[in-house]
């Protein structure tokens, strides 16, 4: 199994839910609590696994905000794992899932140096890294009602941008989208083979702007009226 | 990157130590420059192993759960600070057994003592290497990610033992030229090998705001970080020094860690007293620690193209002249350390 998530660029309006959720379900969990710092004060801070962050893509007038929200890519080539001197760092061979084993972690960050997506944030209340789950201790909690068993963010997300699934079963939702939209790996020049994978948004029929109104006499002696009307 | 000074301190005070070692080694077990006597013998390793442990011991100054440091020995097979740390204490066993002899046999050491220092000379340019692939093997910082950072490490940590061995020897009386020269040419082959890093890092290049973005045919810009105040990520990567603040220490590092100790040195070989010697081990010291420092503070890191650095080269804040001036509004300004989110024209800090 290669667990992971597909983010649709063309859907997501960079409302932060997913982010948010992602807080909110770990910071309880097992790998929880995610330290608040200065909550109430004027720079509030803290651990999050999920972020999301905002781009101008093109030059007006063909430019389009796109909403990028990252968390862990679960990479197939996880450097963070490799330099991470203890061991705390681990890949899971069955699924993929690349976690922090807290009791062995010494807080170095030479992990979240060697991870090119700022996926790993240091917890400075508990001296330990800390980064996203994939919600490990939910997708498989058998207490759940099926389609539960699903990451926080995913269930969660109001546009339906994120979808998580299997990226070896060539039927999966994730695997068709993937196909299907051209799905698309950020930085893959570093060889980090990124499980994640983001949906670029959709090419849609440019709507003509200059045709709108001709450039006549009747349209040109109208502007001029209105102009001066208004004064 | 946000230079740790634990980690300054560390790798300018170890690698010295490092440095001294090898060239007590050399001296003695190879018989290069004059005879040195018992005491001689003592101090300079005494000093290297001080200096040496007194770096690893403030290595530890940067971990935030230093209670798991002994872990650190785990993962030889992956990690190259796994490495360093098994190198840097293996080290210990085979200085101790050199140390031994030479205390107990005196210079005259026998063939266990000798091949023992040996093996931990060898041991100490191991342990400098490991020290520079623990930066040099990061693809996320390009300008890292290069053979010449161990190159960097193992001889600027040479280059400052040939001088702090220089001035141990001239309490004794016995700084040579042979001293001065190997020092000299220490000092240079170390600049050399430094001017060509500084040459190289100002061209690198690497991923753009455009491969991380994965849009490749578009102009890419950063309209907002989605975080009020400062992160883990922008304390830890966004450190961004004022250009002329590098270049200053540049100067720093040439004139102190290397021009003045060489030119010491040549003092020294003209008639000088050789005590001035402990004049280029504290000027090239210092030098050092400026080198250091620029080293970590020059090391941009991928995670800044998310931020809004268009390459691996750009700080993140664009100069003042590109765009119309943006009024600083309540709450718009200090975002963290070197991060701000109305550095784009027009942008707005949510």
């Amino acid at each position: 199994m290669r667990l992971g998530l597909v983010i649709d660029m063309d859907t997501c309006v960079g409302c932060h839910a997913c982010a948010v959720a992602c807080k909110q379900w770990n910071t309880s969990g097992t790998t929880g609590a995610l330290t608040d710092y200065r909550p109430y004060g004027e720079d509030p801070s803290g651990v999050w696994f999920n972020r999301i962050r905002h781009y101008e893509v093109g030059d007006y007038p063909n430019n389009k905000t796109v909403n990028i929200p990252m968390s862990c890519m679960h990479c197939q080539h996880a450097d963070c794992v490799n330099v991470c001197p203890t061991g705390a760092s681990y890949k899971r061979p069955e699924d993929g899932i690349v976690l922090v084993d807290q009791d062995k972690c010494m807080g170095c960050n030479y992990c979240a140096w060697a991870c090119p997506y700022g996926a790993r944030e240091l917890d400075r209340e508990d001296g330990v890294m800390k980064k996203c789950t994939l919600c490990v201790d939910r997708i498989y909690d058998q207490q759940l009602p099926p389609e539960e068993r699903q990451p926080a963010c995913v269930i969660t997300c109001p546009a339906h941008a994120r979808f998580f699934g299997d990226f070896d079963d060539a039927n999966s939702e994730v695997s068709r989208l993937v196909r299907e939209r051209g799905g698309v790996k950020q930085m893959p020049e570093l060889g980090y083979k990124p499980v994640n994978t983001y949906l670029p948004p959709r090419i849609t029929r440019p709507i003509p702007t200059d045709d709108v109104r001709a450039n006549r006499l009747v349209t040109s002696v109208k502007d001029w009226v209105n102009k001066m009307v208004a004064r | 990157m946000h230079p740790a000074f634990s980690v300054i301190l560390f790798t300018v005070i170890s690698g010295a130590g490092y440095g001294l070692f090898i060239l007590l080694a050399a001296f003695h077990l190879a018989g290069i420059g004059p005879a040195m006597s018992h005491g001689e013998l003592l101090v300079h390793g005494g000093v290297a192993m001080g200096m040496i442990t007194l770096g690893l011991l403030l290595s530890t100054g940067h971990l935030a759960n230093k209670k798991n440091a002994w872990r650190s020995f785990m993962r030889f097979k992956t990690s190259w600070l796994s490495r360093e740390a098994v190198f840097a204490v293996l080290f210990y066993p085979f200085a101790g057994i050199y140390a031994l002899g030479v205390l107990l046999q005196g210079p005259a050491v026998g063939p266990l003592a000798a091949v023992a220092g040996v093996l931990a000379a060898l041991l100490a340019v191991i342990t400098l290497f490991s020290t520079g692939m623990i930066y040099g093997c990061l693809k996320t910082i390009r300008q890292w990610n290069t053979a010449l950072t161990p190159a960097n490490y193992i001889m600027l940590g040479i280059a400052t033992g040939t001088t702090l061995f220089a001035a141990i020897a001239s309490v004794f009386g016995n700084a040579t030229s042979m001293h001065a020269g190997v020092a000299m040419v220490a000092l240079v082959a170390a600049a050399l090998l430094k001017g060509i890093y500084y040459f190289w890092i100002s061209r690198v290049n690497g991923p753009t705001i455009n491969t991380a973005t994965t849009f490749n045919r578009a102009t890419v810009r950063l309209l907002d970080t989605g975080h009020t105040a400062g992160t883990f990520l922008t304390d830890e990567f966004g450190y961004d020094p004022r250009k002329d603040t590098i270049d200053n220490i540049k100067m720093g590092v040439f004139l102190l860690g290397f021009i003045a100790p060489v030119l010491v040195f040549a003092s020294i070989l003209s008639g000088a007293p050789e005590a001035v010697a402990w004049l280029a081990a504290i000027s090239s010291l210092i030098g050092i620690g400026m080198e250091r420092w620029l080293f970590f503070a020059e090391a941009k890191h991928v995670v800044r193209l998310y931020h809004g650095a268009p390459n691996c080269t750009s700080p993140l804040t664009q100069p003042a002249s590109d765009g119309p001036e943006v009024p600083e509004t309540a709450g718009a300004g200090e975002k963290g350390p070197g991060w701000r989110l109305g550095d784009t024209p027009g942008g707005s800090g949510s």
